[in-house]
């Protein structure tokens, strides 16, 4: 497993620099089927609307990174995977999103299901006031995954291990898990999303909270992490979306400019505005 | 960890199939507790709301009535034979006015003393000429109070003996009883407040239209009275609570605003100004009786305050309602932004004139709201009113906050306590409905003064 | 002289005082050239407080002691023999004096002393008004003179003022300090007094509450135990709480988590208008619609409830302290970080699974610090026990049956006609310091408390 450049240069880069992480991350093959396929999709809040038409397909087992100027709807369009938009009153989503096929916005679809599946990681880590095991039991708890206590143990381990957190917490599981750092909350945080076992995961800019190391540790966890998830990544760095995905996509007012490979949108993009973006014009 | 090759890839789905199918089971357990909870949540919200429905609709509903009471309405004719006094005596020169004063009493005495009932008793039996009745039941459908209505019309118009004049009585209590119905008419003789020939007699009044239900502005303007119910009236309550209100306004909003002001912007941040901070918050949390002993301890007891005077209930209350706009006024303080703060220091100001010309005319709004508030608060406090001796009946409106008086709540513990309960409960209701709506409207003004304020903003 | 007279007087002398100062500090600045201390207003406002202050004291001094000495010097003129016997006969002369001294006249001869004494009245009345009056007159003058004298471009007047503003809100903050001392001391003070009748131990710890009225000589005699009433008194909290808690909590997660912003905009400040009714109207509505109908409701079921009783008294108190428990919660509710929430759904969990493990824990410390206060609201509660809980100090479990508590004997023992300083009376001091204490820590923990949940989301 190779290691990541540390904190990124500063973010108005010349490409050259951005060739010299590029030529590190490991393409997609090119049979990896299509995990998530939306068309079309609309989004308003009330009477404004903040996502435009928005149609593309996120393949599996990888990282897609959505990119672009603050406000411009990627976290907006992110939410819209696990309907977490419903909790906002107002809020409208038009248009198909399918999962594995099937079409998340049926009525008859329980969003409980699809929240199982589909796990999220927020900006700012958000560790419930409980203990570290119990954070990470949360969810296999409610959703009966778990019965007796020797398989929460089993999968409160795999969790942490997969989050790269056991070894550091494995001998304080009952300290509270709003004791630990910036870093190891949100480690915790994706460990807690893990432990459902969901098929994708979201992550709304996990970093923008942390120190630079912390970032470093991340990004790690999250190459790993996609050779078994689906992970959606929204970011305000491009460096991170050029270390750490294989498909980018670049929105700005609502709308998606350009969507393709990460080293293609990156070194040669085909849109004017998303060459603007790059380097630095715009955003 | 290492890539997973096809036979891994497919194991993890397996997983993954029997995960949701886990899950899927669950679901519909989840969606019961979710719908209970749910449940149980608007249950307890309608709960709560139907409180406030029940409530008020049994005060309205058993208070209105009693706004209406029976009056007789007939013509009074004033036999010069039975009214039969002589002049009223006039000031001689020479006499003194204490002498004349004593005179004048015995005159009235006289008048008192004139056979006004039998008066009374004629023009009701001009309406039921055969009808076999006894004095005594006549006049127990007439409230004793309306022989002084016709002393005072001979009174004032002595010319009016010999003459027959329309007027209207007020009827009395049990009659009111038994043509509202608050008693119940099956009751047995011996359990009812009437005899059988005076209910006969209110009843074929009431049919023929001598006995009429009319508003009872009365009791607006009367004072209380123990020996005529019916004319029983609020006028000495209102004007106890309000001196009362007058003295919590003049003294808890000037002391109270002063202290805050004092203690958000010039007291020094120290241990000394913690403690008094969270002796106010405490001293609003004190039981209202507590108050009470307080103000029997020290107002009456040492500093000889006359017993249920407003002066002393009013003191009461303005330490009551002190901590209340202590803290309010703080808050309205605090949420002054720091930037008016720098821009008039910036200006030269002292820090006095700073806090008195810009900061304090910022606030105002919130100042003028909680004050209405905590006097709308205080208006109906009753237990610390108890114990400095307003328990008592008072019949009279006091003229000054030393004289001895009652309050609107105290008129309310004091009435439901008669034994008269029939014509008492309603009545209770009805000065409830008056003490609620002048709460009412006294958060409605503050209300409407704090979206005018906002608005100008 | 009517007080509208004189406070019009007071108004103008102020007026006037102000506008000279003014004029003055005017005259001076032009003569100087310029710059002064302090603006005009602030020397106008400081030569009227010089000028007015004085004569405010004259005035509170005539207010005080005018009465009293104008007494004592018509007192002097009257045969002694009067003025030896004292008591009624020498008030009852004085007021024959009064009287005729004020032309309404007295009916019966007029002793010669008598009308001397009225004369003397008369004489001595306008003496001491024209000597409050050129006494109050020559001090304002004076402190006027001076003020106006102390006009420079150099007089700090704007500081004197302020120093004097800053005074009068000093002395305004010290009223709240009086308060509580003033209640501490005085209910200590009286409780000491009743210990001298009643033992401690007897009044913490005795179970029978029978305090007889002195009607033959031995006042001390009755038992003064106070654990019947504090049972009464829990008892009634308890019910109360066991009808707040529930409704009052679900009502405010109903609301704050399912309500549609419709339904919580009509249904919340209903529910708060439970916390504007006065508790006498709650009292009355126990007494008068609840008793009856639980004693006939259970009539009905076979068992049996009195009219006034625990229950009923505690029923209502539980409605009345609903708002407490729902308002509080609600914001307490509030206050959990929305992200957590988030963090919640974002794993699939339902609503309710949210709030019963996520959120109500996180609040939970807010939570409990706001049922202690609506428990300290409960305790010190009256006029609903009053009404509709009886008068029965008996020791007893039942809730069926009608019981006392603390607030309501206080005002029991104060009504009695004995004298103040009885053991009957005192002992409500007793109780009232008791009451007091147990409010003021419930109250103390629970502010502490909600502040520490408070300062955990900051």
């Amino acid at each position: 497993m190779s290691r990541r450049a540390l904190a990124g240069p500063p973010q108005n880069t010349n490409r050259f620099a951005m060739h010299d992480v590029l030529s590190r991350t490991k393409p997609i093959s090119a049979d990896t089927r299509i995990r998530i396929t939306a068309r079309d999709v609309n989004v308003f809040y009330g009477a404004t609307q903040a996502i435009r038409t928005i149609s593309m397909d996120i393949p599996d087992c990888a990282v897609t990174a959505f990119i672009g100027p603050s406000g411009c709807g990627k976290s907006t369009f992110l939410r819209c995977f696990n309907r977490m938009n419903d909790t906002i009153e107002g809020a409208r989503v038009e248009g198909r999103i399918e999962i594995d096929g099937e079409d998340i916005y049926t009525p008859d679809l329980d969003v409980v299901e699809l929240r199982a599946r589909i796990g999220m990681v927020f900006q700012k880590p958000n560790p419930f006031p409980k203990s570290i095991f119990d954070n990470v039991a949360y969810g296999p708890r409610i959703h009966g995954l778990v019965r007796t206590r020797g398989e929460t143990e089993e999968v409160v381990e795999r969790s942490l291990q997969r989050a790269g957190l056991w070894k550091e917490v494995k001998d304080r599981l009952h300290e509270p898990g709003t004791g630990l750092s910036g870093g190891q909350q949100q480690r915790l945080c994706i460990a807690r999303a893990i432990a459902v076992g969901p098929e994708v995961i979201l992550m709304d800019e996990p970093c923008s909270a942390l120190d630079p190391i912390a970032t470093a540790v991340i990004e790690e966890l999250i190459d790993e992490l996609r050779t078994n998830y689906t992970i959606v990544l929204v970011t305000h760095s491009m460096q991170q979306a050029a270390r750490v995905s294989q498909k980018t996509a670049f929105f700005h007012l609502g709308k998606l400019i350009e969507y393709g490979d990460t080293e293609q949108v990156f070194t040669r993009p085909a849109e004017r505005q998303t060459e603007d973006y790059i380097s630095g014009k715009i955003g | 960890m290492a890539e997973i090759d096809k036979s891994g890839q497919s194991a993890m789905i397996d997983q993954a199939d029997e995960r949701r199918r886990i899950i899927r089971q669950g679901l519909g357990r989840r969606r019961r507790n979710e719908a209970i909870f749910r449940s149980l949540g608007l249950a307890a919200a309608l709960s709560a709301f139907g409180f406030v429905v029940v409530l008020f609709g049994n005060i309205v509903a058993s208070g209105l009535p009693a706004f209406w009471q029976v009056n007789i309405e007939t013509e009074v004719t004033f036999d010069p034979e039975v009214v039969n006094i002589e002049e009223r005596p006039v000031l001689q020169p020479g006499q003194s006015v204490a002498e004349y004063r004593r005179e004048d009493l015995a005159w009235q005495r006289r008048v008192s003393l004139a056979n006004w009932n039998a008066l009374i008793e004629a023009a009701i039996r001009q309406h039921a000429p055969d009808a076999d009745v006894d004095t005594r039941s006549i006049l127990s459908i007439v409230d004793p109070n309306a022989r002084f209505v016709l002393r005072d019309m001979v009174i004032e118009n002595p010319g009016i003996v010999g003459e027959t004049v329309p007027i209207r009585l007020l009827g009395s209590a049990n009659a009111d009883n038994w043509i509202k119905g608050t008693i119940d008419r099956s009751l047995p003789d011996h359990r009812q407040q009437l005899s059988p020939e005076a209910r006969a007699l209110a009843d074929a009044l009431h049919e023929e239209g001598v006995m009429r239900m009319r508003f009872a502005s009365h009791l607006f303007t009367n004072v209380d009275s123990r020996v005529a119910p019916a004319s029983a009236g609020l006028a000495g309550a209102f004007m106890g609570s309000l001196y009362m209100m007058l003295i919590v306004i003049v003294l808890a909003v000037p002391i109270g605003v002063a202290s805050a002001i004092y203690l958000e912007e010039f007291a020094p941040q120290n241990r000394l100004t913690d403690l008094i901070e969270v002796n106010i918050n405490n001293l609003a949390a004190v039981p209202s009786i507590v108050f009470g002993l307080l103000g029997a301890a020290v107002f009456i007891n040492v500093f000889g305050l006359p017993l249920s005077a407003p002066l002393a209930g009013g003191l009461v209350l303005t330490l009551m309602t002190l901590p209340t706009i202590i803290i309010a006024t703080r808050s309205s303080l605090r949420a002054v932004p720091p930037s008016l703060r720098q821009a008039a220091l910036g200006l030269g100001a002292s820090h006095t004139q700073m806090v008195f010309h810009h900061v304090l005319p910022v606030t105002y709004p919130g100042i003028l709201t909680a004050s209405i508030l905590g006097v709308a608060q205080a208006l109906g406090e009753t237990a610390p009113l108890l114990l400095i001796g307003m328990n008592a009946f008072v019949a009279n409106i006091p003229t000054s906050p030393l004289d001895q008086s009652t309050a609107l709540p105290v008129q309310i513990f004091l009435w439901q306590g008669n034994e008269n309960r029939n014509f008492f409960e309603p009545r209770t209701f009805a000065t409830i409905i008056v003490l609620l709506g002048l709460m009412l409207s006294l958060n409605a003004l503050a209300i409407y003064l704090r979206s005018r304020f906002e608005k100008r903003k | 002289m009517s007080s509208f007279i004189l406070a019009t007087i007071l108004l103008i002398v102020m007026a006037l005082a102000y506008q000279m100062g003014l004029s003055r500090s005017r005259q001076v600045a032009a003569a100087s050239g310029g710059r002064m201390h302090s603006r005009p207003q602030y020397h106008g406002a400081l030569v009227a407080l010089w000028t007015v202050v004085p004569l405010l004291l004259v005035l509170v001094l005539w207010l005080l002691l005018g009465d009293m000495v104008t007494r004592w010097l018509v007192v002097a003129t009257l045969p002694p023999d009067l003025v030896e016997r004292g008591g009624a006969p020498l008030s009852e002369a004085m007021q024959r004096i009064e009287a005729i001294a004020s032309g309404v006249g007295v009916i019966g001869e007029v002793e010669p002393y008598e009308r001397a004494a009225a004369e003397r009245l008369q004489q001595v009345r306008l003496y001491l008004r024209a000597a409050a009056i050129i006494l109050a007159t020559v001090l304002a003058a004076g402190g006027l003179i001076h003020a106006r004298r102390r006009i420079t471009t150099r007089t700090r007047a704007r500081n004197e003022v302020e120093l004097v503003i800053r005074g009068l809100l000093i002395f305004c903050s010290i009223v709240a300090i009086l308060t509580t001392i003033g209640i501490v001391v005085s209910l200590v003070f009286e409780t000491i007094r009743f210990f001298s009748f009643v033992h401690p131990l007897d009044f913490f710890f005795g179970t029978v509450w029978n305090p007889r009225y002195a009607v033959t000589g031995d006042a001390a005699t009755g038992s003064y135990g106070m654990l019947p009433l504090l049972w009464g008194t829990v008892m009634i909290a308890g019910i109360a709480m066991l009808v707040a808690i529930p409704i009052g909590l679900m009502t405010a997660i109903y609301l704050s988590q399912y309500a549609p912003a419709r339904v919580r905009s009509v249904v919340k400040p209903v529910v708060e208008v439970l916390a504007g009714i006065p508790t006498i109207v709650y009292g009355f509505f126990a007494l008068v619609t609840v008793g009856p109908f639980l004693s006939s409701t259970a009539r009905m079921l076979g068992f049996s409830i009195n009219t006034t009783s625990a229950l009923t008294a505690g029923l209502v108190m539980g409605v009345m302290i609903i708002p407490f428990i729902s308002s509080l919660s609600d914001d307490i509710i509030r206050q959990v970080p929305a992200a957590m929430r988030d963090g919640s759904y974002g794993l699939g969990a339902t609503k309710s699974e949210t709030i019963r493990k996520v959120i109500l824990p996180a609040a939970l410390p807010g939570i409990v610090g706001a049922i202690l206060l609506a428990v300290s609201r409960a305790i010190g509660e009256t006029m609903i026990v009053l009404l509709a809980a009886g008068n029965s100090p008996v020791l007893r479990f039942d809730p069926t049956e009608p019981t006392s508590t603390i607030t309501v004997t206080i005002v029991a023992q104060m009504f009695g006609d004995s004298d103040f300083a009885a053991p009957q009376s005192l002992v409500a001091f007793a109780l009232g310091l008791t009451l007091f204490v147990i409010t003021l820590c419930l109250n103390i923990v629970a502010l502490y408390i909600v502040r520490r949940y408070r300062e955990q989301y900051e």
